[in-house]
Order: C-alpha cells, then structure tokens, then sequence
C-alpha cells in the first residue's frame, strides 16, 4: 500500500542523551495507519515520553528516521490547562494560535466542550474543575487544534478508577467520530487491552519494541470483561519477564 | 443509530453525575475572619494611640521630645489649614507615581530579557541584584552632582530605587512557570512572539505583580530620601520636605505628624491599588 494511509512512520529510531549518557531507545521501527489507536506499554524507563517528544517535534532523535504525516498534538497525565485562562478560554487560545477565525471562536470551544460532555463548564477555572474534568478540557483543547494525530502520555494515570473508566468510554467515542490517529502510552495493561486496536510491549533501558498484539474482541469493550482480563494477564507475564531481567 | 445515541446519553448522564460528585462547592469564608480583616487594624492602632498617651502622660520626657498625639494631630491640622499638607502629600504622590510608571516601562523589558534568555541573565543578574541591594538613598550625592537640585535628581533616584525590584520580580515570575505550560505552547503550535504574550507574560504575572508591590515601597522610599536631601524652591512642597522642615524647626510634632502622613500614604496606595489586584489575581488562579 501506498504510505499515503501511514500516519506515523519510524524506522531504526535511536535516542541518546548525550555520549555518556545510556541509550533510551535503540532501533525502534513502526508504522501506524491513520486512524489506528495503538497502545503502547512498558515499565518506567522505557523510553515512551521520549518517543513521544520526539514523535511531537520536542526533540530530535539521535539516529534513524520520523516521519509523520502531519504534525502531532500531545497530552499529558497533568492537563496543563493555563490557570489564568477558563476552561472555554483555553480552548479558544488553542483555536487562536491555530488560525480559526475569530468570529467563530467562541462557538467552536463550547462545540468541543460540549463534545467532551461539559457544557456547562466554559466559565469555570481550572481550579474549580475536578481532575477528570481538567483532563476532558484538555482533549477539548487539544481536539481544537484538528491536528488528526493525537499523542497521549499516560493521560489518565492520576484519575480514580471510576473516573478514568468514563474517559475510556468517551475517548473512543470521540476516536469513532472523528478520524483521529491515537497513540496512547501507558503502564496500565487494562487499559491498553481496553482501548487499543494493537498493543506494542516496550522493553525498559534501552527502550525496544519487545512484542505485539492485534486486539480483536468484541465492542464496546469493558475493563472487567472476561476477554480483556485473559489478553491483559497474558499480557502481564511478558512486562514481568522483561522487569525481571533488570533485578 | 438508536443505540448509538442511547449510548451518548448514557455517557452524558454519567459525565454529569461523576461532575457533580467531584466538584466541590467553595466554603464561605467566617465572619469572624472578615470582621478581624477590617476592624483589626483599626484596633491595633487605637491601641498603639492609647498606650503613646499614656507614656506621654507619665512625664517622662519634655513634650518637645515625644509631643501627645493630640498634639501631633494639631500640627498636622496647622498645616492643612495653612494649606500645606495636601499639596504636599498630593506632590509627592504624584512624582512617586510618574517615576514609578517610568520604572516599569524601563524594567519590564529588562526582566522580559532576564527572565527568557539564560546568557543575558548570568551576564546581568549580578548588576540587577547589587543595585537592588544598595540602598537608593545612597544615589543621591551623586544625583544632586549630575542634575542639581531638580525633579531628574528625584526621578533619578526613584528610578534606581524601583526598576531592579520591578525587573527581578517579573524574571523570577518567569523562572517559576511551570515548564509544562511552556511546553504546551510549543504543542500548539506558538511561535516566539505567542509564546511570550499569551504564556510566559500572563503565566509569570504574580511573580511580575510582587516585583512591581516591592518597586513601590522602594520607589516611595526612595522618593521621601530624595526630598528629604533635595530642598529647594524650585522643587516645591512634598511630605519630605516637610519633614526636613519639622526638623529645621526643632518640631517634633511636625516631624511625627510627616512620618505618619509617609506612611498613611504608602498604606493607602498598597491598599487601593496593589492589594485588590493582587488578591483578584491569586483568587482567579485558585492559589
């Protein structure tokens, strides 16, 4: 196929600091196709906010090549919402800085507000929004800047349970809406069987593409489904053998 | 498509209950707090009065060394009917406020540059702080020398009083931004000049207002220290002034009624002006 469908194309990617320094990623290659959710996983020191960095233009790979189709946007576990702006305000700054037109500015964040389930809360401030809150905002935003790639370094990993349960079910819906590409990191191997149509195993110091799985269970998902807990035990054993290796 | 839509309801539905659930609604702040903010002060000082009388009313030193403050309270009345105290306290208030605006055209730029370019700061950083340590009082033989006994000594001084506070305050707001925001601009995409407008000079703005709070009591210090030395007609009255006339005349009430009129005023300015923006800022962000 044409690489036309590729969103994000890697090939012998390799990370080092400094000469010194040990090396975060060796030779990781991959490919993702647009529109595709995959989930990456790995213990701490894997590398995958680095790759992620690099993926967002935040920083330049030592070796090998990136190639993206279109340039990223990226969240983070903390929203990173400005404190002095309201929810909508940070919205329509994400608009601004890309050029939507002035005019509709205001409609547009109470649009993508109220497809993040919040459409009461354009005035509020970040510090009167709850956590989960504060992260839907930040979708919000980053959906604002239609980038059709979207990074995310273990968004949810602060959320309660329960919390992070609900964002699941709303990311996806908003991932079918839209023709959003997701690359989605994280330590939680539920989650990545919950969410992801592949999951890459990543190996820790350096970071390495370890192993990989096409998720084929039935929709919609839920995290405490039979299916999810058998591939997420399975799942579970690899991370442990790789985390043994460093004891 | 029935069920799609169900299914986004079920979504809402559970959005806005978990919503309600996770926010928390503000607590009042008591009564007693907001009486004790207001009336507080004004106790203190009724006490401060009290006792003053009464160790003036021991005796134990002549009236011309610590007069009553009823007496001090007649001075200050002699000089508003001989319509001296407003215009001076009008005077200075105004060149403190003139120099003041002056210094935080010249230090924002300053601090914009310390606070953003890290080979500018380790090159300037030790200039800024050493004159911010040196008392500007000390600047003002060699005002009088360059300038003479005109308003470029006073705003001199002023100046070199207010604009190392004003242009720290913003660099060290700079240097406390979270780098996380920062790096959220570089997601979205802003260049340089975004950057700095809708990030780094919003984010840095309670660092920036300490520095400019700090830039006032030096600026009105260095100011009173100017007026003090600085006397002449051509200068006009200003609370200083009256000051070093109290002084010449061996009037201790005068003198103490020109203290506290110095600091009736910096009180006021701090209260009026900085503290409502201060704690509206602080508020909006929820610190």
């Amino acid at each position: 196929m044409a690489t036309a469908n590729l969103a994000v194309d890697l090939s012998n990617l390799s990370k080092q600091f400094d000469k010194k320094s040990p090396v975060v990623l060796d030779g990781l290659s991959l490919t993702v196709n647009r529109g595709e959710f995959v989930c990456l996983l790995g213990a701490s020191g894997c590398g995958k906010s680095t790759l992620l960095n690099i993926l967002a233009e935040l920083d330049l790979p030592t070796s090998g090549s990136v190639k993206v189709s279109e340039p990223p946007t990226l969240m983070f576990q903390d929203a990173a919402l400005m404190p002095w702006l309201t929810a909508g305000e940070n919205i329509e700054l994400a608009l601004r800085i890309s050029g939507y037109e002035k005019s509709g500015r205001k409609k547009r964040a109470q649009e993508l507000l109220e497809l993040v389930h919040l459409p009461a809360s354009f005035d509020k401030r970040p510090h009167e929004l709850s956590g989960g809150m504060r992260q839907r905002v930040s979708i919000a935003r980053a959906l604002a800047q239609e980038r059709g790639i979207l990074l995310m370094d273990e968004p949810f990993a602060a959320l309660d349970a329960i919390t992070r349960d609900f964002l699941h079910e709303e990311l996806l819906q908003i991932w079918k809406q839209t023709e959003l590409t997701v690359i989605f990191v994280t330590h939680n191997v539920r989650e990545a069987v919950r969410l992801g149509q592949r999951v890459l195993l990543m190996s820790s110091k350096p970071g390495r593409f370890l192993k990989e799985w096409s998720i084929n269970l039935p929709e919609p998902r839920r995290i405490d489904a039979p299916e999810v807990a058998n591939l997420a035990s399975e799942i579970t054993d690899h991370l442990r053998n790789e985390i043994k290796r460093h004891g | 498509m029935a069920n799609h839509s169900n299914h986004q309801s079920e979504l809402g539905l559970l959005s806005a209950g978990l919503d309600a659930l996770e926010t928390q609604s503000s607590t009042d702040v008591t009564l007693f707090k907001r009486v004790l903010k207001h009336a507080g002060p004004i106790l203190a000082i009724l006490f401060f009065v009290g006792a003053w009388q009464i160790v003036f009313n021991l005796k134990l030193t002549p009236d011309y060394v610590l007069p009553s403050p009823g007496q001090v309270f007649t001075s200050l009345k002699n000089q508003y009917e001989q319509g001296i105290l407003i215009p001076s306290a009008w005077n200075s208030l105004r060149r403190g406020f003139q120099g003041f605006i002056f210094a935080i055209l010249i230090a924002t730029p300053i601090g914009l540059l310390l606070g953003v370019n890290k080979n500018v700061r380790l090159v300037l950083k030790p200039i800024i702080t050493g004159l911010q340590q040196l008392p500007s009082v000390a600047w003002v033989p060699a005002a009088i020398i360059w300038f003479g006994l005109s308003n470029a000594t006073i705003y001199t001084v002023i100046l070199l009083g207010a604009v190392p506070s004003i242009a720290n305050g913003l660099s060290s707001g700079i240097d406390q931004i979270p780098t996380q925001l920062l790096k959220v601009g570089k997601v979205l995409g802003a260049n340089r000049w975004q950057s700095i407008r809708f990030i780094i000079l919003p984010a840095s703005l309670p660092g920036f207002l300490g520095g400019l709070e700090q830039g006032w009591a030096f600026a009105w210090r260095s100011l009173m220290a100017a007026e003090l030395i600085a006397v002449s007609p051509a200068l006009g009255v200003g609370l200083g002034q009256l000051l070093d006339v109290g002084r010449q005349l061996g009037d201790m009430a005068l003198v103490l009624g020109a203290i506290i009129s110095i600091m009736f005023v910096g009180v006021l300015v701090e209260r009026v002006f900085f503290s409502p923006i201060r704690e509206r800022t602080l508020r909006v962000r929820g610190l």
